[in-house]
Formats: C-alpha cells, sequence, structure tokens
C-alpha cells in the first residue's frame, strides 16, 4: 500500500471519530459536554491501542480515555464481545480520574470481525454522594461507582442497571440522556469505520493502525532527537486544601523518550483534590506535547514516548480509596510544574504559568443544603483567569489553559438558574507584568434571582500562591473569593452565600515574561 | 420571460448575466473596489450594449455583493461604539473563552470590531424573564453622547441583556441616541438578532453596525447610478438565506447579506437539480481559494442559525466572528485551485488553507510564484491543456510547476490532488451526518473554476456515480440571483415547554412573525401567494443543541413532540424514552413559490467527434496514466457521449471525465458525468 493512500486513509479515520464527537456535543444533557465540550471520543486497535481521536475540549478526558480502553480488555476479554453490545465505567482509576466522568467503550465490528473499539467520554450532571464537593474524604463519599461492565448486550439495553444508575443520582433523566448519548457516539463511529473499511476494501485496521502508531511515535522521536538531553528539576507550590501542596517533577530527556518523575511531591490530601495517575499521565503528556512535537496527531505512537511516573499515595497518584472529586485542582497545575523543568532546557520556548486551575461556578441550592426552596438547582458555570505570557507574546485574558473548555453564557445560565450575575468584566492589572504581561483574570459578581441562599462548591487555586512570572517576569495576582458585604469564602469546600448577599469572584492573573521596559 | 439583471460583487470580479425574452447573456470585468457600483455601472452598459437592450427595458436588477464580507475581513468598516449592559463591556473580548487550537500555546482570539473605550456601560438590568430589576438610567446617556461625539462616531450597536425576551431598554436607548446623535446609524440586538447568548447577539449587531453606513452609501450610490443611466427597475438584493430582499431592508441588516455569493451558487445548483428532477443534490463550488459544499433535499436546503465571518486561524471553527443569521447551510474549505502544499513534521502532504491566490498565483503562471499548489499538480496530472488555459490567454508552464513540485517528492502532484480531494471528502462527510444526511447516492454539481477539474474524483470518495457541470460555471452565483424567490425569515427566542405548551399562544405569535415577514416581501413586489415555512428549533428538555422540526399551522403539543421525536430518530439513529421536549427558538420563512423550471428533455445519443488533441492525464484512484481526449465544449451538441478519459475545454474551466467514465451533453448543455465501470479504488 503507497504512502498517499494510507494518508488518505488516516485522515479518513480522523473524520470518522469527529463525526462520532460531534455526535455527543449534539445529543449531550450536561452542561460540561454541550455548552463547554467538555468530551472525549476516540477510535482503538483491539489490543486498545488509541489510534485517533475527536478534537475536543478537554486533553485530560483524552488521555485518559486511552489508557481506560485496555481496562475494559482486562475485564471483558475480546472474545466475548459481540455486536451491539456497550460497557461502561466511572472508576476513578480505570476512567478519567473521577466519577462524574462516564466512559462508554463498544466493540466495532465489520464483517463479522471485531476490528476496533470506540469510546467516549462525557462529564454528567450529577453522579449522587456529597455533589460537586471536594469535601469528601474517601472516593465512597463522592457517589455512585460503577466498575466495568456491560450496560447493553447485543443492542438491548439492561434496565436494571439504569435503575440503578437512576436511583443513585440527582438528575436521573439527564444522566440517563447522557448514557444513550455516549451509546449513540460509538455507533456512529462503528458504522462510519465499517463504510471506510468497505470503500477501502480492507477487512480490518491492522495496518493502518501500525502506520499510524509507527508514523506518530517516529515524529515524535525526531522531535525528541532535537532537544538537549539530561534532567532537569522544578518546584511549585499551591494552595491545597488543608494545607500547601508541593508539586515537585524531574524531567529527564533520552534520546528516544522523555519521562517525568513526580518523586518528593506532597502526600495525598484528606479531601477530594487527590489526583488519580491515570490524569496525571493525561495532563502531563499533554504540557510536553504542546512544546515538543505539537503538530503529531496524538495517538498511542505519540504518548507512548512520555512516560510519566509518580510515588505511590503522593496526591498526583492517589491510592483507592482516595476522594478524588476535584482531581483537576491538581491535574490542571502539572504542564505548569513541567514548564519549569522545560525551560532550563529549552529556554524561551515555554509560557509562564497561568491560571491553570479552571475557575469554574460551581452554585445550588435545595433542601438540606440551603434550606426549604421553591427553587432547588445545581449548575456548573464554566469560566476561566488569565494565561500566563507566552514567549514573544502576551498571555491570554480569561481563558483555560491547559483545558480547553468553552465558558457558558450568562444568559444561559440565567435561564437555567435563579441567578443573577452582575457583572463579568475582565480584572485590569490582574495579569503579571512584563515584557510581554500575563493575560488578565476577570470579576465576577452572582446573587439569588429572589434573594434566597445559594451555595457555593468551590475549588479554586492560586489564592495564596500566584502564578509566577518568568525571566523576570512579575507573578499574576491572586484570585480572591468573598461575600458582596465583604468577608472572604474560603477558597475550597462548600459555602452558603446568606440570604440577599452576593458572591463576588476575583479570577486570578496569568504570569509575565522578561523584565518590563 | 422579463428581462432581468442579475450581478454578482466578487472580491476579484464582478459578474452580469441579463436575462431577455430572446436570450441569456453575460459578462465579466474586474471589480473596482473604491468604488464598487463603477464596475456595476460600466458592466451594465457594456452587457445591455452587447446584448442590444436598452436600460428602460431592464425590469428588476438582482444584487449580491461580498462588500460586506470584505470589510469584515479588512476590518474597513465605520467607526463603531458599542453600548451595553453595565459589568458587561467585556463580554465580546471574553468571548467563549476557549482556545480553538488546543495544542497552540500562539493561538490568538480575533479582536473585537470594537475596542475597549468606544465599549460602553449604562445602568440597566432586565431578568431572564423580561422582569426589570435595575431601570435604566436615561441621565446615564449625557456622557456616553458626549464620548461618542468626541470620538467621531458613525455607527453604534445597542446590546443589553435579555433584550430578547424585553426589548423595552434597548428601544428607549435607540431613541435617545437617534434623537441626539442625527445621522449616526444604530443597530439594536433585538432588531438584528434577537436570540439567546449574549456574545453571539452582540456580535452579529456589532458587524451589522460596522458595515451598515459603507453599504448603506453604496447602495444610495448604485440606485443613483442606475438611475441616471436609465435603468427605472426596482433592485434586490440577495441575502445569506438564499432569499431576495428589498433595498431598504438591505439598508437596516446589512449583516444578512453577508455570503450572498455562496447563497447564489447554492441556488444555480438548486434550479440544475430541479431542471433534472434530482431529489439528493451535493452543490460543490471550488474556486482559486476556497471550497464550498451545501447539501440541498428534493429542492430544498438545510437551513442555519449562525455561521463564522473571517476566520483567522487555518479557517478552524472558533477562529473568526460569530454572525446570528438565517444561512443557507454549507461548509467551506480552506482548499482551492491556488491553496499551497508543504510536507509536515511527519512527513505528510498537507494542503491549504493558505493560497497563491491571483498574486503570485500559482507557479505554472509564470508570474513569480514558487510555491506548488493544487493547479501545479492539476497541470502535471494532465487535467489542464496549458496550451488552451483561459482561453489561451494565459500559457501555463509546466517546468514551473514541476520545480515547485520537485520538493514533495516523485509522487507530489498525486499526493496534492489526493489529499485536496480528500479533505473535501471529510468536510462533506461530517457535514453530511450534522444534518442527519449521507453523501452516497446523491447527484453532485460542480461549478466554480476548479470544481470540475476535481468532481469526478470527489464523488467517487464521497460514494457518488453522477456529476452535473452546469453551463456558464464561472459565473454561478450570478445566474443563480435569477432563479430565487423574494423571501424574509423571522426568528424569535421564547423559550416554550412542550408539557405546557399552548396551541393559541403559539399560533398568534406565528401569526405576528407572518406579519412582520410580508410587510417586508410584499414590499418588494410579490402580489400572489406566499410560500410559509414554519419551524422550531427543538430539543430535549436539559440538551444544549437543537433540531429543527417544521411546524403545521394548527400545530398542538402532540403533534409537535410527535413531530420532534421524529426528527430525533432520523439525525441521531434513536429517540430516548419517556424525555420531554422544549423549544427555544422558533422560526417563519416567507417566500414567493420558487419557480418550476424547464425540465431537461432526453436527446438522442451522439458519438464524439474527433479530439482535437491526445494529453496524458494520470488518474489518481489507480496511478495510472492514459491518453485523454481533448474535446471543446462549445463543439459538443446535445447528446453527445465523451468516454474517459478525457478533458472538456472551455474557458473558465475544463472537466475531466476520468477513465471508466462517461460525459454526456444534455438538452440544456450541460455535462452529465457517469461512472460507467465498476468501482475503482477510492
Amino acid at each position: 500500500m503507497n504512502d498517499i493512500r494510507l494518508q488518505v486513509m488516516w485522515n479518513r479515520l480522523l473524520s470518522v471519530v469527529e463525526e462520532q464527537g460531534r455526535t455527543l456535543v449534539r445529543t449531550a444533557f450536561s452542561t460540561s459536554a454541550r455548552e463547554a465540550g467538555d468530551i472525549s471520543a476516540g477510535v482503538f486497535d483491539v489490543q486498545g491501542r488509541m489510534l485517533a481521536q475527536a478534537v475536543t475540549g478537554t486533553p485530560g478526558h483524552i488521555n485518559s480515555m486511552a489508557r481506560s480502553v485496555k481496562f475494559f480488555l482486562d475485564r471483558i476479554p475480546a472474545e466475548t464481545m459481540k455486536p451491539g453490545d456497550h460497557y461502561f465505567t466511572n472508576d476513578p482509576w480505570m476512567g478519567t480520574g473521577h466519577l462524574y466522568d462516564i466512559v462508554v467503550t463498544s466493540p466495532a465490528f465489520h464483517k463479522g470481525k471485531l476490528v476496533g473499539l470506540f469510546s467516549c467520554t462525557v462529564h454528567v450532571v450529577d453522579i449522587g454522594g456529597i455533589g460537586m464537593s471536594s469535601d469528601a474524604k474517601q472516593v465512597y463519599q463522592e457517589g455512585l461507582r460503577l466498575p466495568i461492565m456491560p450496560v447493553a448486550r447485543q443492542g438491548v439495553v439492561d434496565e436494571w442497571i439504569m435503575d440503578l444508575v437512576r436511583a443513585n443520582v440527582r438528575e436521573p433523566v439527564q444522566v440517563e440522556g447522557d448514557i444513550y448519548a455516549l451509546m449513540a457516539c460509538n455507533e456512529t463511529g462503528e458504522r462510519r469505520l465499517s463504510d471506510m473499511l468497505t470503500e477501502n476494501n480492507l477487512d480490518d485496521l491492522e495496518m493502518l493502525g501500525e502506520h499510524i502508531i509507527t508514523r506518530s511515535r517516529a515524529a515524535m522521536q525526531a522531535e525528541i532527537a532535537k532537544l538537549p538531553k539530561g534532567s532537569w528539576s522544578s518546584h511549585m507550590r499551591i494552595d491545597g486544601m488543608e494545607a500547601p501542596i508541593d508539586l515537585h517533577a524531574k524531567l529527564t530527556v533520552h534520546d528516544d523518550h522523555i519521562e517525568v518523575d513526580y518523586a518528593g511531591s506532597s502526600g495525598q490530601s484528606g479531601f477530594g483534590i487527590n489526583c488519580p495517575y491515570c490524569y496525571t499521565d493525561a495532563y502531563t503528556a499533554f504540557g510536553v506535547r504542546c512544546i515538543v512535537g505539537p503538530e503529531v496527531p496524538n495517538n498511542y505512537g505519540s504518548l507512548e514516548v512520555i512516560k510519566v511516573t509518580a510515588p505511590e499515595g503522593t496526591i498526583v497518584n492517589a491510592m483507592f480509596p482516595a476522594a478524588v472529586n476535584a482531581r483537576s485542582t491538581i491535574g490542571h497545575m502539572l504542564p505548569d510544574v513541567v514548564y519549569g523543568a522545560l525551560d532550563q532546557a529549552l529556554p524561551g520556548r515555554v509560557p509562564a504559568e497561568g491560571t491553570s486551575n479552571l475557575w469554574n461556578l460551581k452554585l445550588g441550592a435545595g433542601s438540606g443544603l440551603t434550606g426549604p426552596t421553591e427553587n432547588p438547582f445545581m449548575v456548573v458555570m464554566f469560566h476561566s483567569g488569565g494565561a500566563g505570557a507566552r514567549p514573544n507574546q502576551h498571555g491570554l485574558s480569561a481563558t483555560p489553559f491547559p483545558s480547553g473548555v468553552k465558558n457558558v453564557p450568562v444568559e444561559v445560565t440565567e435561564t437555567v438558574a435563579p441567578l443573577v450575575v452582575w457583572k463579568k468584566a475582565l480584572r485590569d492589572g490582574s495579569g503579571g507584568a512584563g515584557k510581554w504581561r500575563g493575560g488578565d483574570g476577570q470579576i465576577m459578581e452572582v446573587s439569588h434571582r429572589h434573594n434566597e441562599p445559594f451555595a457555593i462548591f468551590a475549588t479554586f487555586e492560586r489564592v495564596k500562591y500566584p502564578a509566577r512570572g518568568r525571566n523576570g517576569g512579575a507573578d499574576g495576582a491572586n484570585g480572591v473569593v468573598r461575600l458582596g458585604s465583604g468577608p472572604d469564602l474560603r477558597p475550597k469546600g462548600m459555602q452558603v452565600i446568606p440570604a440577599g448577599d452576593r458572591l463576588v469572584v476575583e479570577m486570578p492573573g496569568g504570569g509575565g515574561m522578561g523584565t518590563p521596559d | 420571460m422579463r428581462t432581468r439583471l442579475a450581478v454578482d460583487i466578487g472580491g476579484t470580479f464582478t459578474d452580469l448575466v441579463l436575462e431577455t425574452p430572446s436570450g441569456t447573456h453575460s459578462h465579466k470585468l474586474l471589480t473596482t473596489p473604491a468604488a464598487p457600483e463603477k464596475a456595476v455601472l460600466d458592466g451594465t452598459e457594456q452587457l445591455l450594449a452587447k446584448a442590444g437592450v436598452s436600460p428602460a427595458a431592464v425590469e428588476l436588477v438582482l444584487h449580491g455583493t461580498t462588500l460586506a464580507t470584505n470589510a469584515l475581513i479588512e476590518r474597513k468598516g465605520a467607526r463603531t461604539a458599542l453600548i451595553t449592559t453595565e459589568g458587561f463591556r467585556d463580554s465580546v473580548e471574553i468571548a467563549y473563552e476557549h482556545r480553538f487550537a488546543q495544542y497552540d500555546i500562539y493561538m490568538e482570539r480575533p479582536a473585537p470590531l470594537v475596542a475597549r473605550p468606544l465599549r460602553l456601560e449604562v445602568p440597566e438590568r432586565i431578568a431572564a424573564d423580561g422582569e426589570v430589576l435595575i431601570p435604566m438610567d436615561e441621565a446615564a446617556f449625557d456622557g456616553i453622547v458626549e464620548t461618542l461625539k468626541a470620538n467621531r462616531i458613525e455607527a453604534v450597536a445597542v446590546c443589553f441583556l435579555h433584550a430578547f425576551t424585553n426589548d423595552a431598554h434597548e428601544r428607549r436607548a435607540g431613541e435617545i441616541l437617534a434623537a441626539k446623535l442625527p445621522g449616526v446609524s444604530i443597530s439594536l440586538s433585538c432588531d438584528v438578532c434577537p436570540e439567546v447568548r449574549e456574545y453571539d447577539r452582540a456580535s452579529t449587531t456589532i458587524a451589522n453596525a460596522y458595515v451598515r453606513p459603507l453599504m448603506d452609501t453604496y447602495l444610495a450610490r448604485l440606485q443613483q447610478g442606475l438611475a441616471a443611466f436609465g435603468v427605472a427597475s426596482p433592485v434586490l438584493m440577495m441575502m445569506s438565506s438564499g432569499g431576495l430582499c428589498t433595498v431598504e431592508a438591505a439598508r437596516l441588516y446589512p449583516v444578512r447579506l453577508v455570503e450572498s455569493g455562496p447563497a447564489g451558487g447554492a441556488i444555480l445548483a438548486r434550479q440544475v437539480a430541479a431542471q433534472n428532477e434530482l431529489e439528493k443534490v451535493l452543490a460543490f463550488d471550488m474556486g482559486g481559494t476556497t471550497a464550498k459544499l451545501t447539501l440541498i433535499e428534493k429542492g430544498r436546503f438545510h437551513m442555519a442559525r449562525s455561521f463564522e465571518v473571517a476566520r483567522a486561524y487555518r479557517f478552524v471553527q472558533g477562529s473568526g466572528l460569530p454572525i446570528r443569521i438565517p444561512v443557507i447551510e454549507l461548509v467551506e474549505i480552506g482548499a482551492g485551485g491556488g491553496s499551497i502544499a508543504r510536507r509536515d513534521a511527519l512527513g505528510r502532504i498537507q494542503v491549504g488553507p493558505d493560497s497563491a491566490s491571483s498574486v503570485p498565483g500559482p507557479a505554472c503562471y509564470g508570474l513569480g510564484g514558487t510555491d506548488p499548489t493544487v493547479t501545479d499538480a492539476d497541470l502535471l496530472l494532465g487535467r489542464l491543456d496549458p496550451a488552451r488555459f483561459a482561453g489561451g490567454r494565459l500559457a501555463l508552464h509546466e517546468d514551473k510547476a514541476a520545480a515547485a513540485m520537485a520538493p514533495l517528492g516523485s509522487d507530489g502532484a498525486v499526493g496534492i490532488a489526493e489529499i485536496v480531494d480528500e479533505t473535501m471528502a471529510s468536510a462533506a462527510r461530517v457535514h453530511a451526518v450534522e444534518n442527519g444526511e449521507d453523501t452516497a447516492g446523491r447527484t453532485m454539481i460542480a461549478f466554480g473554476g476548479a470544481a470540475p477539474l476535481h468532481a469526478a474524483r470527489l464523488a467517487q470518495k464521497l460514494g457518488i456515480r453522477r456529476v452535473l457541470v452546469p453551463k456558464g460555471a464561472g459565473v454561478g452565483s450570478a445566474y443563480g440571483f435569477l432563479a430565487a424567490p423574494i423571501g424574509f425569515e423571522v426568528v424569535r427566542t421564547r423559550y416554550m415547554r412542550i408539557a405546557t405548551l399552548d396551541a393559541a399562544v403559539l399560533d398568534a405569535m406565528f401569526e405576528d412573525m407572518r406579519a412582520e415577514a410580508e410587510a417586508v416581501v410584499r414590499q418588494a413586489g410579490p402580489k400572489g401567494e406566499l410560500v410559509e415555512t414554519r419551524t422550531a428549533f427543538m430539543r430535549y428538555r436539559g440538551q444544549g443543541h437543537e433540531i429543527s422540526v417544521t411546524v403545521t399551522p394548527g400545530a398542538t403539543a402532540e403533534s409537535l413532540y410527535a413531530a420532534f421525536v421524529e426528527s430525533y430518530r432520523g439525525v441521531f439513529g434513536r429517540a430516548i424514552p419517556g424525555l420531554q421536549a422544549e423549544v427555544m427558538t422558533w422560526a417563519l420563512s416567507l417566500s414567493e413559490p420558487v419557480a418550476d423550471p424547464d425540465k431537461v428533455v432526453a436527446v438522442p445519443a451522439l458519438a464524439a467527434p474527433a479530439p482535437i488533441a491526445l494529453r496524458p492525464l494520470t488518474d489518481p484512484a489507480d496511478g495510472i496514466t492514459r491518453d485523454a481526449a481533448v474535446q471543446p465544449r462549445d463543439s459538443l451538441p446535445a447528446g453527445t457521449q465523451v468516454p474517459g478519459p478525457a478533458l472538456i475545454i472551455e474557458d473558465e474551466t475544463t472537466t475531466v471525465v476520468p477513465f471508466g467514465w462517461t460525459g454526456t451533453i444534455n438538452a440544456a448543455g450541460q455535462i452529465l458525468l457517469e461512472q460507467s465501470l465498476l468501482e475503482t479504488t477510492p
């Protein structure tokens, strides 16, 4: 088979997963999926190696899903899979790091033969337990845990399992709808893959898969070969929940791979901000790949050359039954830690530190949380502080990095929840000064539409320890969370905004780059 | 048949088509960007002289233009200010807060059309349910007016939160500004785009304000010029929705004229489909810089509610300015004859989206270009005849094309052709799935300078076996204007749950919308019966994306729910049992009936004449080079069957008939390409 035909089929496979991902966004129920694009979708070979992924909002989902399919194959041997089967899990250590993410993996058959697997992930509206909070002490408190199991067999949905799910979540209709959306997404992928194989007179994905992985791995290795060899270390301290957290990374450039080790990082937290290894691996690899070989497509081959290790029991390799609900609090910080080391190897190539952790407003009200109310609600508003200055460019204001999610429009939030957003403005001067300025954060003020109390499930970082500037650039401003009436709120944990008061959130700025002129 | 003149102003050329009872005439001349009406008036004079028609005999002028689009892309609109709810002036800068290019740390979002010092705030607040939380502070306008005057502002956009639910504050703001700032054009979001999502609505309203003074003066000069020349007929404007409106409506909502050129092309394709009685069609328009693909079902387009203009980053979704207006749904790809090819870090060939455009042009033009382009690849594959390109007026240089291609390796030309066709095929497939459709089994209608070169191969990749190349494909958009119906669409965002839907309230709202649309349509002339389409944009409660559902007059909650479930199943394969549905947005479109064109009749088959030359033609499908017969299109009478491999040449383009395909000239002079042999390798 000649090179051009292989390239054409590779492009075709990318369009298959793109269709798969679009189907998921268009049919999903949770705002995180439908507005923010917080999903992943991809195709895998029969060994569970990711060949292609849809371009969606979150590297954390994608790269952890890339590992998850192997767990499915371990639990459900390939030879027992049947057409029309769908399997799912939300196990934080086998899926994508917390219970809110449901991963559905489905076998794809062509002419009666298993040719690959499709997998996709959605962050559902609710998973029971303590809710969106980081207050849990163990994963058991965080909600329903679904081990890897079939949710549909040969096209028939298991209604007993659906009953179990519905009985354990606060929004049964929407969660069930999202599970349907996940199955529809993989079914679209399977149909399109079969069309593609027919049109190309192929019996399976073996040859194409090998080509994709080999070519991608080689391209990454060629990029790595250009780097100076050696080891570099970095350290970043962040707020944490009960105590500050130290993140240490040692980055080693070998001839044909890059190794990142987090030895020396803080131990597990007693609260739900712990990060399972899969999510640590996902964001570390993403951070490295933004600098080394960003043009190389993301798949097993390009991810394989980045090896991530972390001692068990550290906050970046938290062990069962640690609470992990807000694992992104840690995971989103890891590219900044990696860049601290990479900057020494490749001066002038990496950005300054940014807000990094999403400043999502997770708000709600309901009996038992805030008192009796006619208007119970749960809502997540995706929002971001400032990103770090880039080499020769200012940092992006109010923009996430490393996450890539979209925000939720204020008018949409106010339509689905009894809230009024009074202000949403750039926070002037919050980006660190520098030859290149850090991105500014933003200020939001929110009150209850009927002046009732409402709760915030806070998981904010960079309130005590700022995003640091690089090469003489100033640090970004710290974040502030407070009541409109004055008093500060804690940056993490569930708290109630009293009736008639406002929530004021001033999101952090990104670090600057270089000494200001 | 009446005497009608269609004029399409493009970035490079102004195309004119004159339809008279005795025949159709066309003309093409260079656009005059400084005063676009000059090319229109010169071209009109030349075309009327050529056709021997007096100016007074013209009964209707149909006009489409890229002026508004270009002003947005080149940022050459009016000095514009934005007035917004206190606390929200940064919304248009914060946009969606996202990075559309995941792995590129250097990505930049497009800057808003209005810079921060000209984004001014007014204390006022309306809640999601329309209740006034803070009355508007009218005294605040004193300071605002001072700022606007000091900055010599020409246009103002007003966008308050939830104005699509309660427009009282915006309307009052409009009155105050109009009284204090005579001569300044004012655009209100509740008029331009009464839909939820503050960033999209503000972006659309600003775009409208930004192009309005320019379009206003241009249209006035055009009307004066035409009148002075003796053309006394009404002028109707082509909109992105595929309908025509009056100049007066266009002057109020010029943003609706953006993308009118592609709309004209899509209408041409619909006309060709009707002539040939085709139900499922894929329109394929490929020019120098971009390609556009449009699905047509039984004479109907898929309609979209929004698109992006001025995508600044490799045509990537999210890198442009969102515009929410009714638009014919089409997918636009940065792939045209001028698209430049290169190898990436993995050694893969990448084509576009950057283009060699007309200066310096593809390497083979010999005008200084040195990068390999799609046209260079087409030449080296034998698809173009170097001596007869553009009617022989521009000699093509094979040696220069080969030199440009050398860095890509021996398979460069095949590689470029295959990759660009595959890129378009991928875009078509994703576009089809988003509309719940498939590409296989359709007929492709190909027009634009580069499309007939690539149509057959693209068709193979999409499971399409029939391709039609219309006559006059080079001025396709202007031809399309002649077939466009006069029409207007009104959109309202009004949230309703199906469970609590009141059929009487619904009907009253649609009657109101009909009256608004009818006022616009009747002004443009039609006296007879109008075709009305009511649409609901529906979803299951809790979803974020809607699908369109046709609403019949007198619809009830039950019938609407049933129609939704059926549409949902059609798009996504399976419906979800037991879930409630809701509607966010309603639309009513009103137009003249689309004229039913004469059907193409069958003609007896004729053998092809002897070719004027033979040219080696490489087929990327199998890599084999065969001798192709070169046939001038105008020498082929109706019924002629040209077996592939062949090249059917004309001034504006060349139609490639691959091995295994046959090209037949039908009674309307269109070329029908059909795959006669079984599938070759895709």
